[in-house]
């Protein structure tokens, strides 16, 4: 047995199974799912975005040609898809986040169960779907004097006939941007909650003697800089809802595309091209103009909350 | 007396980060806290507010926001009724909730597993996957559901039950939180059981897992909610009415609702929104004090 076992030993295939074939074993499920359903589509989206594809012939190698198009004749991309993400992803991404991090600290400074009880407040929103709060935003938005938010200001004569909340492009964005932040206290929120906790609260002790007197100064030079890694997973987690609630502006108003594009963000832009219109190279494109956005992002977030270490 | 007060509302500890109870200073916050919750928790309240409403309620004129004779008709209504191509409302909620079993015993595994190796074991690729696990945390599924569609297609996914399943086992967020997590553990602990012959597979089962049981609960909750909210794949992936999900066919009812017949329409789609949110806050309440232990593991460096 032991012999046989030496024995094996001298084959380095053998021998790297021993020592290292367990651990890609166990990782093996996870990293199957995660080649098939992330790394593949994202390769697939950058290699058909170089194509011409309506899903019935084959892609035809186009070379830069959606690019191109995207950017100089894709008149409603430019017009109105690029600034409303930019617009949404500004407001609801550092504003949700820096929301996020104020009532975190807010929080931390309350004592144990009234903190429980406002953080899952908080959270809770965020545990809601798109889908399940539709009926919600539906009765709040609706259009009609019966809706709850047009009643309201029609019994306070603040407006004299109602306002049609999610069909008018002037309030479409505005709405989905409050719907959007109302649910935005996820992961990243308790992630930097539990970052404050954390600290070890001599470091605050040692400041205020070193001179550091006010709580403003006490978030720059202590809580921010003690949790840096929680910061930047929070920011991470911002980023991502953030793109990833592209699809709220259709579900809001029940149209793709919104009323007079004032909704839409480039989420909705890929699947206008993808799935009703059927030209997925094009639309592979605008995905891979999305992961790049995301990723500038996050390398911004990276630059700001990097550990030195 | 007068000196234990004078502690309580002055006292150090009672200030500051983390206080141990009531100071003075503490009022700003509450006063700040308590008016923002108040409006952030209003649409939750109205979920359940709304579900119990009978008719005359949900089409009062002036809408009142909250219930006076709560109703189970709502729910009633909703379970008596089929989709237009003739399935029991049942049927999707059965769907659903044993979809999201099997995604959330299944991703469990699958990440722990992966997460145990990428802590613990010394092996060629290890930084290196990490690393790629760590730039997929900003990975956007919604980008690339048209190449993921033709995946699915291509692996004769369309149309089953675990089209539903697979996709959501790549969690890297799940990932990363349970490896922060096992990183946690001395991996004194690990080797103490190497040197007494324990294989990988006891480590992970007998001494990893018990002690990952936060960081289990917080995964299980993620997952949970990804795939009990999902109504995406049935709506891309599954065309077999009998194979979508609750959360799918809520999207219907309020769709439609616009439509065919508003006032049945309203009621049992608010009692369906119902059902969608209740188990997500249930899970949470229950497994909340695991989730904010992980979290502080949640740094990213």
């Amino acid at each position: 047995m032991q012999n046989e076992r030496l024995m094996n030993l001298q084959n380095p295939l053998k021998r790297w199974a021993v020592k290292e074939g367990g651990a890609y074993a166990f990782l093996s499920p996870y990293a199957l799912m995660f080649i098939i359903f992330i790394v593949a589509p994202v390769l697939m989206a950058a290699l058909l975005s170089f194509t011409f594809f309506d899903t019935i012939q084959f892609p035809r190698w186009i070379g830069l040609k959606n690019y191109i198009v995207l950017l100089t004749q894709d008149d409603i991309f430019m017009r109105y898809v690029l600034p409303n993400t930019i617009q949404f992803a500004v407001i609801v991404g550092p504003g949700g986040y820096a929301l996020a991090f104020i009532l975190a600290w807010m929080l931390a400074q309350l004592p144990r169960i009234p903190r429980a009880v406002f953080a899952l407040i908080l959270y809770s929103p965020s545990m809601t779907s798109g889908v399940a709060m539709t009926v919600v935003w539906q009765a709040f938005f609706s259009g009609d004097p019966n809706g709850y938010l047009n009643s309201f200001l029609l019994q306070l004569n603040l407006i004299q006939e109602p306002i049609q909340w999610l069909q008018s492009p002037q309030y479409l964005m505005p709405v989905m941007i409050i719907v959007t932040l109302w649910s935005s206290m996820g992961i990243g929120f308790l992630a930097m909650l539990a970052g404050i906790l954390e600290i070890n609260p001599e470091l605050y002790e040692a400041a205020s003697l070193d001179g550091v007197s006010s709580r403003f100064q006490e978030i720059f030079y202590i809580t921010i800089p003690s949790m840096k890694p929680q910061m930047l997973f929070g920011a991470v987690m911002a980023i991502v809802s953030t793109f990833q609630a592209g699809a709220i502006g259709v579900t809001l108003s029940g149209s793709n595309p919104t009323p007079q594009y004032a909704g839409q963000l480039i989420v909705n832009h890929i699947e206008d091209y993808g799935f009703l219109r059927y030209e997925m190279g094009y639309a592979a494109a605008v995905s891979v103009v999305l992961l790049l956005m995301v990723l500038f992002f996050a390398r911004v977030a990276n630059r700001l909350f990097a550990s030195e270490d | 007396m007068l000196q234990k007060l004078r502690r309580k509302f002055f006292g150090i500890r009672n200030s500051g980060i983390n206080p141990r109870g009531f100071h003075v200073s503490q009022l700003q916050f509450y006063v700040l806290l308590l008016p923002l919750s108040a409006v952030m928790i209003l649409p939750i309240i109205f979920i359940f507010s709304h579900a119990f409403k009978p008719p005359e309620e949900l089409f009062a004129y002036p809408p009142r926001f909250f219930v006076v004779n709560p109703t189970f008709k709502n729910f009633v209504d909703l379970f008596n009724r089929f989709s237009a191509s003739g399935i029991p409302v049942s049927r999707y909620l059965f769907n659903s909730i044993s979809i999201t079993l099997v995604t959330v015993t299944t991703s469990i595994f699958v990440s722990s597993t992966a997460a145990f190796v990428l802590s613990k074991k010394r092996f060629g690729l290890k930084k290196f996957l990490f690393t790629v696990n760590t730039v997929a945390l900003m990975f956007v599924p919604i980008a690339v559901t048209i190449p993921r569609f033709l995946i699915i297609e291509r692996l004769n996914l369309l149309d089953t039950f675990w089209v539903h399943i697979l996709p959501m086992l790549a969690l890297p967020v799940g990932l990363f939180l349970i490896k922060q997590f096992i990183d946690g553990i001395p991996d004194e602990v690990i080797e103490a059981a190497e040197i007494d012959g324990a294989s990988d597979f006891y480590i992970y089962w007998n001494i990893i897992l018990p002690m990952i049981r936060p960081a289990i609960a917080t995964i299980a909750i993620l997952t949970f909610q990804a795939t009990w909210n999902n109504a995406e794949i049935s709506n891309l992936y599954i065309t077999q009415e009998s194979l979508k999900t609750f959360a799918f066919y809520l999207t219907t009812l309020t769709a439609t609702s616009a439509g065919a017949n508003p006032v049945a329409g309203q009621g049992i789609a608010a009692a369906a929104s119902l059902i969608m949110f209740l188990p997500n806050l249930i899970i949470f309440l229950i497994l909340q004090s695991q989730v904010m232990s992980t979290m502080s593991h949640s740094g990213l460096k």
